[in-house]
């Protein structure tokens, strides 16, 4: 099931499928590891409900939901 | 070596909080020298290094994921590449997460200059259950990989012996040569000659890996010094691809991964990993309960620090300005000479070293913050309330810090990646109320409305809270208008690496702490000392002969005169102060009060504010000294009392009374709004690099602050008060 990276449940694995955004951000988020295959797991969402946390490539990166929004990742779990 | 004046560069690159500064500090045993990048302002911590005969110069590049840049700023590892000098780049990598820290040491292979990597947080790594086979990891990539613990100082002989080894010649080993699609190898073929065209210097296998840089990097970029020709022919590729539905940076960066992948595989022993520790800490530090009440404490605890911490360090600089103060009068003979070195040059220092224990204070904290990992949970923690003004999540701290001084809130804004963000920022945060002002609002809030109450609160305490709430408002507001008009531009984007939690070594932070004062007091320090000067030069020139004569005389009359040894001690100590009030009215700034006076009766003030205010700008409580002298009191602080008296007493040439609770209410909002601090000016003079920002703070500050004290004043009095 394809969804954007916002809106997966909060502990769920998924795969990016594609990032699409401002070339400045999707740039960035590529070269810091996030590409189309990449797993991701949301880990975390701020006390005030955004940014998120998500789990990528055995680090952890914080990102605002706007920003997540652009990211289509497909879960696994609800195939 | 070559018989190049200029030292050798070896570079210490890295991601972010990979161990960096920790390693630097390491190798060069802390003696370090703090300088500028020519263009951009971002600190250039260098220090020299011996290596076997040679000696080089090791520089410690701002941390990066990637050489592609966008802006002048992100340009700078590049051209620092680039440059003759630099022989060999240390990559730092953290082995806890190899494949992001690799992906830079990639890029810096391709770019074939010589690149020792230093494989650092092996202790880390090795407690996650991690293996690393850095023999196979140096053969893949055809460069040195070094096991290395900088904490510990473990590795940092093997270390240093690959490095020495790769800038004499190196092992010949092969360079990496990542496969990209045919299609992508097409398009770089194009470019290369055109890139060659520009660096005819350039080996041709660095040619093809800046062709790689310059089409991941030019287009919606800001960066300087690239040929036309070259941006054409990289639009030309990029239109064309994009016309095939293909995606250049995405098969530039994919291709890259891929290679880093299949590397690791075969070098990395997969990983077992429960939580970890770190993981634990968060559960708590950002839960959306406890998470809030440690984010308060924290900021609590800074706070308190910046205030009554610094307090006492403050006190003792200052009474010890006084003291060399008294002893350089006794020494020096009265006159100009002895004036200039007491109310200029010793009150300038002293104005410098002032703040000397804030900016410690505040750099040992955010110090602590961002080595410990925890400042990045600030900015996830508190960047939701930052990003309706347009700000992001780390401005929270320098805002915060603003409360305390602009000073060192300033230099902190520097823990914020984009230059956009740190110049919104660094504008909007002198509106927050720090406690220079508060000495201000304690003697007008004593003036006006000594007394009085307001239901069940007495006025003052109405009026100050008042104060501070609109200082935050206003400044939230400043943010967003300047973010949205002086300074458009995407809004900040959030992508921050949460680093594990990390116990920071205490040496490193005083290290680091120490360097941002020296920095401060060098750079900021000499416009602040000029500043004194300057100013002093104002209040005291020109100076009258008359009134000098007239007061001449009277002291003679009352040596005569007066019977008793006490009464004409007291009379005389009287006359001085009225000949300084005298000689301050009629020197330059004097004057000028006088000659702004027309400007200030709308917003409630008169000739002799004006003088205070002018004479504060040198530092905000020095509005209080000033206005003392002003009305002939000698002496004074905010208690003062004939002060106050004074005060209330002042009359306008109507008749009327110059202090109302309505010119008081006026008198303080001004306070809040100008920017009454030249301190202030010049360290956002050092931090952004040019006049042009200081000015415009100062402009719009000063506008903001009268139109509001206008409207105030004469708003009130359109209501019925004053
Ligand atoms: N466990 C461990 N921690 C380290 C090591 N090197 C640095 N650190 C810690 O990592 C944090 C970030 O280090 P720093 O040198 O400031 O990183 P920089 O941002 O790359 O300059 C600090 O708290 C260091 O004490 C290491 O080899 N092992
Ligand atoms: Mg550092």
């Amino acid at each position: 099931m394809k969804l954007p990276l916002a809106d997966l449940p909060l502990g769920q694995s998924a795969r990016i499928t594609s990032i699409d955004c401002e070339r400045h951000l999707s740039r960035r988020l590529m070269e810091m590891g996030l590409l189309p295959g990449t797993p991701v797991r949301v880990v975390r969402v701020a006390p005030l409900g955004d940014p998120i946390e998500l789990r990528v490539r055995n680090y952890a990166l914080s990102l605002r939901r706007a920003e997540a929004a652009n990211i289509a990742v497909s879960s696994e779990e609800t195939a | 070596m070559s018989g190049n004046a200029a030292p050798a560069q070896v570079l210490i690159a890295g991601n972010p909080n990979c161990g960096k500064s920790t390693l630097f500090n390491a190798l060069s045993g802390g003696s370090a020298h703090v300088g500028n990048y020519p263009g951009v302002t971002v600190d250039r911590t260098s220090a020299r290094l011996r290596l076997g005969a040679r000696e080089v110069q090791l520089v410690d590049v701002p941390g990066m994921y990637s050489l592609t840049a966008g802006s002048p700023e992100e340009q700078l590892a590049v051209n620092a590449l680039i440059e003759g000098q630099t022989r060999a780049v240390i990559c730092v990598v953290d082995a806890t997460t190899l494949q992001r820290g690799l992906y830079l040491a990639l890029q810096l292979i391709e770019s074939g200059v010589s690149v020792v990597v230093a494989l650092n947080m092996m202790d880390s790594a090795e407690s996650l259950g991690l293996r690393i086979d850095t023999g196979r990891l140096s053969q893949l990539f055809g460069a040195p990989v070094v096991p290395v613990v900088a904490t510990k100082r473990r590795g940092l002989d093997a270390l240093l012996a690959a490095l020495d080894k790769e800038i004499g010649g190196g092992s010949g080993a092969e360079r990496v040569e990542v496969a990209y699609p045919p299609r992508l190898e097409a398009d770089v073929a194009k470019l290369i000659p055109v890139v060659a065209q520009w660096r005819p210097e350039t080996a041709p296998s660095q040619t093809r890996a800046f062709a790689l840089w310059c089409l991941l990097s030019l287009g919606e970029d800001t960066l300087r010094g690239i040929p036309d020709d070259v941006r054409r022919a990289v639009h030309e590729i990029r239109e064309a691809a994009k016309a095939q539905g293909r995606n250049i940076d995405l098969e530039i960066i994919s291709a890259r991964y891929a290679w880093l992948d299949d590397a690791l595989g075969e070098v990395c022993s997969a990983q077992e990993r429960g939580p970890s520790w770190s993981e634990r800490i968060d559960r708590v530090l950002t839960h959306p309960v406890a998470g809030l009440v440690v984010f308060s404490a924290v900021m609590l605890g800074m706070f308190e620090a910046l205030f009554a911490g610094a307090e006492p360090l403050i006190a003792a600089i200052e009474s010890f300005t006084g003291l060399i103060q008294t002893q350089a009068t006794m020494v020096l003979p009265p006159g100009v000479l002895q004036d200039l070195v007491v109310e200029g040059i010793i009150a300038g220092v002293g104005n410098v070293i002032v703040f000397a224990p804030q900016i410690l204070m505040l750099f040992l904290f955010v110090g602590f913050l961002e080595d410990s990992g925890y400042l990045a949970r600030v900015a996830f923690v508190i960047d939701r309330v930052m990003k309706g003004v347009g700000l992001h999540g780390k401005a929270f701290v320098p805002l915060l810090s603003g409360f305390a001084c602009a000073i060192p809130a300033v230099m902190a804004t520097r823990t914020i990646e984009r230059r956009r963000d740190r110049l919104v920022t660094m504008l909007a945060l002198p509106l927050m109320s720090c406690s220079a002002r508060l000495p201000v609002y304690i003697l007008v809030v004593g003036t006006v409305f000594a007394g009085q109450s307001l239901g069940w609160f007495s006025a003052g305490a109405v009026a100050l809270f008042s104060m501070y709430t609109l200082s935050v408002l206003v400044t939230l507001a400043a943010a967003a208008v300047i973010g949205r008009t002086v300074l458009p531009g995407p809004a900040p984007t959030f992508v921050l690496e949460m680093p594990p939690y990390r116990w920071p070594s205490a040496q490193i932070l005083w290290i680091n702490a120490w360097r941002r004062l020296r920095v401060f007091l060098v750079d900021a320090g000499t416009i602040i000392l000029a500043m004194t000067i300057l100013l002093w030069a104002l209040l005291s020139f020109p100076k009258s002969a008359d009134i000098a004569d007239h007061y001449a005389e009277e002291r003679e009359r009352i040596e005569q005169t007066e019977a008793s040894e006490i009464d004409r001690a007291e009379a005389l100590r009287s006359l001085d102060s009225q000949e300084a009030a005298e000689q301050l009215g009629y020197s330059l700034g004097g004057r000028f009060g006088h000659a702004i006076e027309p400007a200030l009766r709308p917003i409630g003030f008169d000739w002799q504010i004006g003088v205070g205010i002018i004479g504060a700008f040198a530092a905000r409580e020095v509005f209080i000294s000033t206005l003392g002298v002003v009305f002939g009191l000698g002496e004074a602080d905010e208690e003062n009392i004939p002060l106050r008296q004074a005060l209330r007493d002042a009359r306008h040439a109507d008749g009327t009374p110059v202090m109302t609770p309505l010119s008081g209410i006026s008198l303080m909002v001004f306070f809040l709004l100008a920017c009454q601090c030249m301190s202030t000016l010049a360290v956002v003079r050092r931090e952004s690099g040019s006049w042009k920002w200081p000015l415009f703070l100062f402009s719009y500050m000063t506008a903001l602050a009268y139109m509001a004290s206008l409207a105030v004043y004469q708003g009130g009095q359109l209501l019925g008060f004053g």
